[in-house]
């Protein structure tokens, strides 16, 4: 590998910008494919760039094979996305355990409350806080396909208004502490806010999957085994 | 946060221990056959010292890719390597891995 592909790697990943790195595994040559331009040792033909980029959308590397020709090219397309994000409504004690879980399991942790006494740099060392209120936060910081958001407050001043940006946004992951009770009144209050049905559906509320969890790093444990089911589990449960 | 255990870091440690000056091979997961322990992907980065970051197996291969790091290192000649983790093999390194795995191999100019 060229120290400059390699460089030019590390720097897209840093700035969170989407990038495949394509290696011809007969040549060893290398090429980086972004979304709006091309860097590399080789060029690429029009329709298998449009198929690396299928893939870099997907978030799914592999090998690109020449379909005519079993001893023509292989190429190797490996996806570097941006991490996947993590918002978390709430700076109680359930996300002071979800925050460095979701970091370890390589997740762009933010926890936001506008409660100054509970995001503090002293509950929450080294975690990126956001103290606006959750709708404006949640206006802020786009969530897109690859984040997923989780209101942990028990205060609907808090929690609706996230849930309602959560639920029009694409948020791959919504989910909502609370018992059964209180998440049955929430999704009356988001109907009377004019929430479909549908869109009510998508809050995993009970938060988290049913493994008797107790206290709030095994609550973490559960939500964060949720949103990774929900992420991969195809054929699972969620 | 421990960055050894982040899911995606290996080119950055690449990079790191090349700038150090030291020697570097990486190590990728290209293509993967029934129930192989690491995605298509996953990858190690094997320096001239024998450091090792990340893995391609569940620890079933990583001697073996390593050894063949060290030889990229020296001739600078990419490797494609294919594995057939088979039951026997896995019982001898005690480990229960399974599947076939074909890792590239490449050295940091």
């Amino acid at each position: 590998m060229k120290r400059e592909i390699l460089d030019r790697l590390v720097a897209a990943k840093k700035a969170a910008v989407p990038v495949a790195l394509v290696t011809d595994l007969n040549s060893g040559l290398q090429t980086l494919v972004y979304e709006d331009a091309v860097h590399g040792g080789f060029g690429l033909e029009p329709d298998l760039l449009e198929e690396m980029r299928r893939r870099m959308r997907q978030d799914r590397s592999g090998l690109l094979t020449d379909p005519q020709d079993e001893d023509g090219f292989r190429l190797f397309v490996h996806v570097h996305n941006p991490a996947m994000r993590l918002l978390v409504v709430g700076a109680v004690h359930i996300a002071q355990a979800l925050a460095p879980l979701a970091a370890l399991t390589g997740y762009d942790v933010t926890v936001i409350d506008p409660r100054g006494a509970f995001a503090t740099e002293a509950r929450f060392p080294g975690v990126r806080l956001n103290h606006l209120w959750p709708d404006e936060a949640l206006a802020e910081l786009k969530p897109d396909v690859r984040t997923a958001v989780v209101t942990l407050t028990h205060d609907p001043k808090l929690d609706d208004p996230a849930l309602i940006a959560a639920l029009r946004s694409r948020a791959f992951y919504v989910g909502a502490l609370g018992s059964k009770r209180t998440h049955a009144l929430r999704l009356d209050r988001l109907r009377d806010e004019g929430l479909s049905e549908a869109e009510v559906k998508r809050i995993r509320g009970p938060v988290g999957l049913s493994i008797g969890a107790v206290t709030p790093a095994e609550i973490a444990i559960s939500i964060m085994a949720q949103i990774t089911c929900v992420r991969r589990g195809e054929n699972h449960p969620c | 946060m421990n960055d050894t255990l982040m899911a995606d870091n290996i080119v950055e440690q690449a990079a790191a221990w090349r700038s150090a000056g030291r020697k570097v091979a990486v190590a990728t997961v290209v293509a993967t056959w029934g129930s192989s322990p690491r995605p298509v992907g996953s990858q190690m980065a094997v320096d001239d010292r024998g450091a090792m970051a990340g893995s391609v197996s569940g620890g079933c291969i990583e001697s073996a890719v390593a050894h063949e790091a060290a030889k990229t290192m020296e001739d600078g000649e990419p490797r494609l390597l294919s594995f057939g983790i088979t039951n026997e093999m896995a019982w001898e390194v005690g480990l229960a891995c399974g599947g076939q795995v074909q890792v590239y191999v490449e050295a940091v100019e």
